[in-house]
Parts: C-alpha cells; structure tokens; sequence
C-alpha cells in the first residue's frame, strides 16, 4: 500500500525517475542561491533574471532550432550580459541594482518578444515558459546536473566574501576588493541555475524552487549554513512530493512541485521556530518546553 | 388581376437584374479579392480555388497553432479589410468571436467545414479543461471532408466575386480532381499497413478524422489541445495502455513536444515513427507546405513505420 503510494511510480516508470533526478539537481543547485538572493534582498531579482534569460534562449532556439545547446548558449549568454550590465551599473552609479537589473530585463524581454514575433511561430517557446520536467532526454539531464555541481563548487569558492557582503558590505569593501567580483560571480551562479531551471520547469517557475525552499528555511534558523541546508532538503522534498502528486491527481507536474514547496512555505510562515506566526503569538507556551 | 401580378414580377426581377448588376460592377482593374483564412490549410484551399484573383492571409502561419493563438490588432485590421472571411468552425477557433467584433466587420464568416459529419470528441476519461466543445474539429484530416471545404470555399468565393465565377470553378475542378487522386493514393497505401499494427500514439489528437477514415486507431499522448501541460499520471496511463496493447508505432508532431514522445517511446519499446503534421503546414522548405503534401507525407510516414 504504502509502496504503491510512494515507491512504485519511480520504479515503474523511467520517466519518474529521470524527473525525480532532474529535480534533485534543480533543489541542489538553486536552494543555496536562493538563500543569498533572500538575505540580500534579492528576492525578485531571480524573477527578473528569468525574463532576461527567455529572450536569449529564444534567438538561440531561432538561429539553431530546439537544439539543447544553442537554447542554453543563449540564454546564459543573455543572462550574463543583462547581470554584468546591470552589476556594473549598479556599482558605477547611483542607481540600485534592483532599478538596473529592472531596465535591463524589461528591454531584453521586449527584445526577445520582437524576435519572437518576427518569426511567428511561438509555440516551441511555450515551452521556455513551462518547461517539461517528464521530458527530461540524456542530454538536458547531464546538463542540469553539470550547472549544480558548477553552482556548488563556485558558491564553495566565494562564500566567504559573499556572507560578508550579506552581513556588512562597507566593512568588505574596506578590507577587501572582492565584494565586487563575489557579486558579479554569485550572479552568474544564478543565470546557470536558471538556465538549468527553466529546461524542467520553465522560466516562470524555475524561480520557485529557487526561492520558496530558500524563504520557508528562513523561518527555521538563524545561521546561514542550516537555512542553506533546509533549503535544500525542502526543494529535494517539495521535488518528490510533486511528482508523486502529479503522479496520483494529474497536477501538471512543474506546478506541482512548486505547489508543494509554496505549501512547506505556508507550514513555515505559521508554525517556524524562528519569528513564525505561532511563535511570535504565543511565545510563552514554547519557552516552557 | 393576374396580369397585374406578373406586369409586377417582371418589373420586379428587370429591377433586381439591374440592381444585381450595378452591384458586381467588375472592381477597378485586377484588384484581387482580400480574403483572410484562419490558418494555413485553409489559406491553402483557398489560394488554389482563388488563383490569381485572391490574395489569402492566414492569420496562424505556417508552424502556428491555433489553440493557442492571440489576435493581435494587426489581424483585427486584416479581418476588417477584407472581403472574404473563411473559418475551420466546430469551436475550432475559439478566439474567433472577439476578433470578428473587434474588427467591427459586417462580413459574416464562410464556416468550411459546413456540411460535413462531424465527429464526437473523443475525451480519454479526463477532462483537459481546453477542448473544443463536443465536437472534434480537425476535419480537414480526411480527404472526403477537404473535398467539401474546397466546395464550400469556392462557393463563398462566387458569391463574393461572381465575375470570377468561370475561373473559380475551373480551379475548384482541376483541386478536386487533386485531392480524389491524392484519397485514392492514401486508401492504397494505408491498405498495406497489417491489421496488427494499426494502433498509433501520436502526440496531439488531431487525426480523428484521419484514423476514422483510412481504418486506423490513433491514440494521443497529451489529449485533445495542445494547450494543456501533461500530468505525471497521463503519461504514465499512455505508457500502460502502449505497453498493454500492441501499439505499432508512435509519432511526433510539429506542435508539441517531441522530448516527450521520445521518452515515451523509449520507455516502450515502441517504433519511433518521425513527425506527423496536423493543424498546420510547414515553411516552403519543409515537408508539409500545402495540404497535399500534408497528407501525402503523413500516409507516407506511417507506412514507413508500420508496413514490412
């Protein structure tokens, strides 16, 4: 009973598996990221940068065809212009790096809606939007795979400066020039993930299983390195549950996933450990215990 | 008394003669009639009915889909210019009321498919919330049913443009005399496929009319519009119900995606049978750009998979 609930579809079906693989990657990958997006408020950024990474990967897809790489060439390439543009902006100017990151993105996606227009087929790009985690071939799953082991050992490699720019950025800047490089590096981090992202789940709701993991981890710990480490394991959870109810009640399986993980934020927001609803309503019953 | 009558018929129908002739007063040297179609088919059967004398538009192009189509000003402005407005119908186009309104056109729309016996949809036991109503609209896909849209088309033509009545039969002839040949070439050779291998997954339910007519069974990997996102659980059914029946082969689409019938087919064991074209022709180059290539390529394609 309970095997047939929650084993049997993955050992049935090759498809399951290869979707419950891509997902592990996708939480592993995304969930640290998201954290930094979240305790630097960047929260929305993620979203901004998924629009600006749609119109590169759309003029990829209309130079070379649905061809894996060209599709992923495009649209890190776009992402890394639109996130060095908007980074070197930010700290040339006066202007803040969310009104950057918003001008660009808003140019590049009305970019990439012309494009999309010229040509005139605009069905393949549909599935830029929405993604087909149950189609997962060899090749999108090695690179899905390939971007969150690069997202590790890259985040492994700036963390330090990146924590220190979370907690006290005038104070890195004063000892240290590698804030700025931290910066510009972690955003590229974020265009990989998304790229992985947006093949599973699309560009829209890649930035789920980025963020909603990373903000429910906020309600259960104060320390960064159990919020990544939460973070993580609900977007590996939130991946296995929404298959399975994809699986058992014909959700579409991309929503379902995010679906889940919005439900651990819900749970989080009412009943976390640290400043939840309950908490904050009834401190005194949680300090007896 | 009944003199009187018939003095008045006769002056009534000499009036109405006059009146009909000021009327079709040939338009201003070469003029061609301005016809919008609402996909490439269509616009298809209405360039060969109409030659020279039309210049068709097809709001969804070559490659397009309809289910998902958004009007745009742009056509609403066609819609509005033009002289004839043909339509698949049977809630094909579900987007085809507000864009007749935006245009503020008088025009009342020539429905094609008039006339032919419709289809039940077949909905696989689950609701996919974007259907097109009770009927199955893709007629086009059987050869008898063109027939009757390139009839209906020409027709619609006359009326609009009666001096080209001369022009529009001898074309409409010469197409129809095309299509008995092409309906004859596709009962030939979908004769050949063995009883066994009739059973067919495709990747959007579109060949109905197709499967009915030539003795196929066709099965869809993603039901009947394309404009839905699988569920874990639809893909999982299909693959029982391949791996349960003896399916000969499975076929993609230009229209959704093909990862998916990939892994479907990899999953199964099934023949992977390349792509059948549907709901709309391809670019010049590609394999499909009229109807009869259309159709010719997919009997085509499915012999190859299914025969020896």
């Amino acid at each position: 009973m309970l095997y047939d609930l929650f084993i049997a579809p993955f050992a049935e079906f090759e498809f399951m598996r290869r979707a419950l693989a891509g997902a592990f990657a996708l939480a592993l990958g995304a969930g640290p990221i998201g954290v930094f997006l979240m305790l630097r408020r960047m929260s929305l950024v993620g979203d901004a940068m998924a629009h600006a990474i749609l119109p590169g990967a759309a003029i990829g897809f209309l130079i070379a065809g649905l061809n894996l790489f060209a599709v992923a060439a495009g649209g890190l390439i776009a992402g890394f212009v639109i996130a060095l543009a908007a980074g070197l902006i930010t700290r040339a100017t006066a202007l803040k790096e969310d009104a950057s990151l918003a001008a660009f993105f808003l140019i590049s996606l009305a970019v990439g809606v012309t494009i999309v227009s010229m040509r005139g087929s605009n069905i393949d790009l549909l599935r830029f939007l929405f993604g087909s985690v149950l189609a997962l071939d060899d090749a999108t799953l090695l690179l899905i795979a390939a971007n969150a082991t690069i997202s590790q050992f890259g985040l492994a490699l700036i963390f330090r400066p990146l924590v220190l720019e979370c907690v006290d950025p005038v104070f890195l800047r004063s000892v240290s020039g590698a804030g700025a490089w931290a910066h510009i590096a972690f955003l590229a981090l974020l265009v990989i993930n998304l790229v992985s992202g947006f093949h599973a789940l699309g560009t829209l709701l890649a930035v789920g299983i980025m963020m909603l993991p990373a903000i429910a981890a906020r309600f259960w710990a104060r320390d960064i390195t159990t919020m990544i480490t939460i973070a993580v394991a609900t977007g590996i959870v939130s991946g296995y549950a929404g298959l399975l109810l994809s699986y058992h009640t014909s959700v579409p399986s991309g929503p379902g996933i995010i679906l889940v993980a919005g439900m651990f934020y819900g749970i989080s927001v009412l009943f976390g450990r640290v400043d939840g609803v309950v908490r904050q309503l009834f401190p005194g019953r949680h300090l007896e215990a | 008394m009944c003199k009187q009558t018939k003095w008045l018929q006769r002056c009534l129908s000499a009036i109405a003669v006059f009146a009909a002739l000021l009327g079709v007063r040939p338009a201003p040297a070469q003029e061609p009639l301005k016809v919008v179609a609402t996909f490439s088919i269509l616009a298809d059967f209405v360039h060969n009915v109409g030659g020279d004398r039309v210049a068709v538009h097809a709001l969804v192009g070559a490659n397009g889909d309809v289910h998902v189509y958004q009007p745009t000003p742009a056509d609403a402005k066609l819609v509005a210019g033009a002289k004839v407005v043909v339509v698949n119908g049977l809630g094909y186009e579900g987007w085809l009321d507000r864009l007749i309104r935006a245009s503020a056109t008088k025009l009342k729309p020539i429905v094609a498919s008039e006339g032919i016996k419709p289809r039940r949809s077949s909905g696989h036991g689950h609701d996919h919330g974007h259907s097109h109503g009770q009927f199955d609209p893709h007629a086009w896909q059987s050869v008898a049913n063109a027939k009757i849209y390139v009839i209906n088309i020409r027709n619609a033509l006359i009326a609009a443009d009666p001096a080209g009545k001369p022009a529009y039969e001898a074309n409409a002839a010469a197409y129809l005399a095309k299509l008995e040949a092409l309906e004859r070439e596709v009962r030939q050779t979908a004769a050949r496929i063995p009883p066994e291998r009739r059973r067919i997954v495709t990747s959007h339910d579109s060949f109905g009319y197709f499967a009915e007519a030539y003795g196929l069974e066709m099965l869809a990997a993603q039901g009947v519009s394309t404009g839905t996102q699988p569920s874990a659980k639809e893909i999982a059914a299909l693959i029982r119900q391949i791996k349960a029946r003896k399916i000969g082969g499975v076929f993609m689409e230009n229209i959704t995606d093909p990862r998916l019938i990939e892994r479907i087919a990899k999953e199964t064991g099934a023949r992977i049978g390349g792509v059948l074209y549907s709901d709309a022709l391809t670019a010049p180059d590609g394999p499909a750009p009229t109807y009869i290539d259309l159709i010719r390529h997919n009997i085509r394609m499915l012999a190859a998979a299914l025969v020896g």
